[in-house]
């Protein structure tokens, strides 16, 4: 699981209203090789949520001196889109689990997969 | 087995018909590797995405990831959900560079508002027409799907579904429920007087209405052929007149060179001749 992945997952368990952001107990983390792309990276820089994508990276200890808030003008400035374009495409999360922070339900992660089958009772 | 063939989804759920065996062969077997590759381009193409511009997008039952890859030529990037981990086992080893989540798509999609510009689903949606469990009421798996992809998608994309429907009562409950959850759009069906190429998208459009594209094959036709199928329940059998055998008579022959025209075959023109009473030696 990318950390871009992540920073766009919620918990849809029924009744849950604050399933966002997931949080991440990584046992496993691998670093891959991603090519980079800074007009994707510009992209979708606007549609992440900053705050959770840095404390993410920062629980994973890939956080590499990613701003706290969003720099105005990172068009142009392509060594913080490369930070950016590891932590969201290179970091990926192998075994662990996430939990909704709302209800405490976990789910595992396998393989890089995470599991999002529900219950019948959280539907 | 001539029924599982025939309509998958009779025979099992999904997480269990397609187990190692069946993952296999959607990594071996070339001919079905060569139809989803087929469909998977028809369906990016439907997208109508911006040229030359990476997007994220959406691949709802992803399988082994033969569809994904073909968003990754294209240089998108994508996320990829399926039921079944045999299926996303495959797509391991095949080494996809989308992300994989393993998920029940009338579970919901489990993403923030506005996550994706666009969403393909190849050969999977018809599944989501039969309960599996006695739990499950399709039209309810259906509109859970649909208003959780709706929030998912960004204002002004689209969503692209190719699916094998049953008949015309499921086309009607998937666009219903589709609608429903706030889609607009119709189906684009290629091909449709060829019964072994024809193929039908569901082209969702979501916050905005858009002029669905036209199926393929639709312009040989020399009549108007409505891009709507015309499904009725059961074959239309020629009336079965005084006794006569229905394969026989003039009128049998026309339809059937008629039929054959629409097929795009070489049929010789229709003649005073065609149908005549021949002598008895013949």
């Amino acid at each position: 699981m990318k950390l871009l992945t992540h920073n766009m997952l919620t918990s849809h368990v029924k009744g849950v209203t604050k399933g966002y952001p997931l949080l991440i107990k990584a046992t496993e983390v691998k670093v891959n090789d991603v090519d980079f792309n800074p007009q994707f990276v510009c992209r979708m820089i606007p549609k992440l949520e900053w705050s959770a994508l840095v404390e993410a990276a920062d629980l994973l200890g890939h956080r590499q001196d990613l701003p706290s808030e969003l720099v105005p003008d990172y068009e142009k400035n392509e060594d913080f889109l490369k930070k950016v374009h590891r932590a969201l495409l290179e970091v990926e999360v192998i075994e662990g689990c996430l939990q909704c922070p709302e209800s405490g339900r976990e789910f595992p992660i396998s393989r890089g997969i995470p599991n999002m089958l529900l219950n019948e009772d959280e539907v | 087995m001539a029924s599982s063939c025939r309509r998958p989804e009779h025979s099992a759920p999904p997480d269990v018909f397609y187990n190692e065996d069946e993952a296999k062969k959607y990594s071996q077997n070339s001919r079905m590797i060569e139809i989803q590759s087929q469909m998977s381009e028809r369906a990016v193409e439907l997208l109508n995405l911006p040229e030359g511009q990476p997007c994220f997008l959406l691949d709802v039952g992803c399988g082994s990831g033969l569809s994904g890859d073909h968003l990754s030529e294209e240089g998108h990037y994508w996320v990829g959900m399926d039921i079944s981990t045999a299926m996303l086992d495959v797509a391991l080893d095949r080494e996809v560079e989308g992300d994989l989540l393993l998920g029940d798509m009338g579970h919901g999609m489990p993403f923030r508002p506005g996550t994706f510009d666009g969403c393909i689903s190849i050969s999977a949606l018809q599944w989501l027409c039969n309960a599996d469990k006695r739990s499950h009421s399709p039209p309810r798996r259906l509109y859970t799907f649909f208003s959780t992809l709706y929030s998912s998608l960004a204002r002004g994309s689209r969503a692209v579904f190719q699916l094998y429907p049953e008949n015309s009562e499921q086309l009607e409950l998937i666009t219903a429920q589709a609608m429903r959850a706030g889609f607009s759009g119709g189906m684009v069906v290629d091909y449709p007087n060829s019964s072994k190429a024809k193929k039908f998208f569901l082209c969702l459009f979501a916050g905005v209405t858009g002029v669905l594209p036209k199926g393929l094959g639709s312009e040989t036709s020399g009549r108007t052929v409505p891009n709507q199928v015309q499904y009725s329940g059961q074959r239309c059998r020629f009336k079965n007149m005084k006794g006569k055998s229905v394969k026989k008579g003039r009128d049998w022959i026309l339809d059937k060179k008629e039929r054959r025209r629409r097929q795009g075959r070489d049929v010789r023109p229709d003649t005073k001749y065609t149908g005549r009473q021949r002598r008895p030696h013949f």
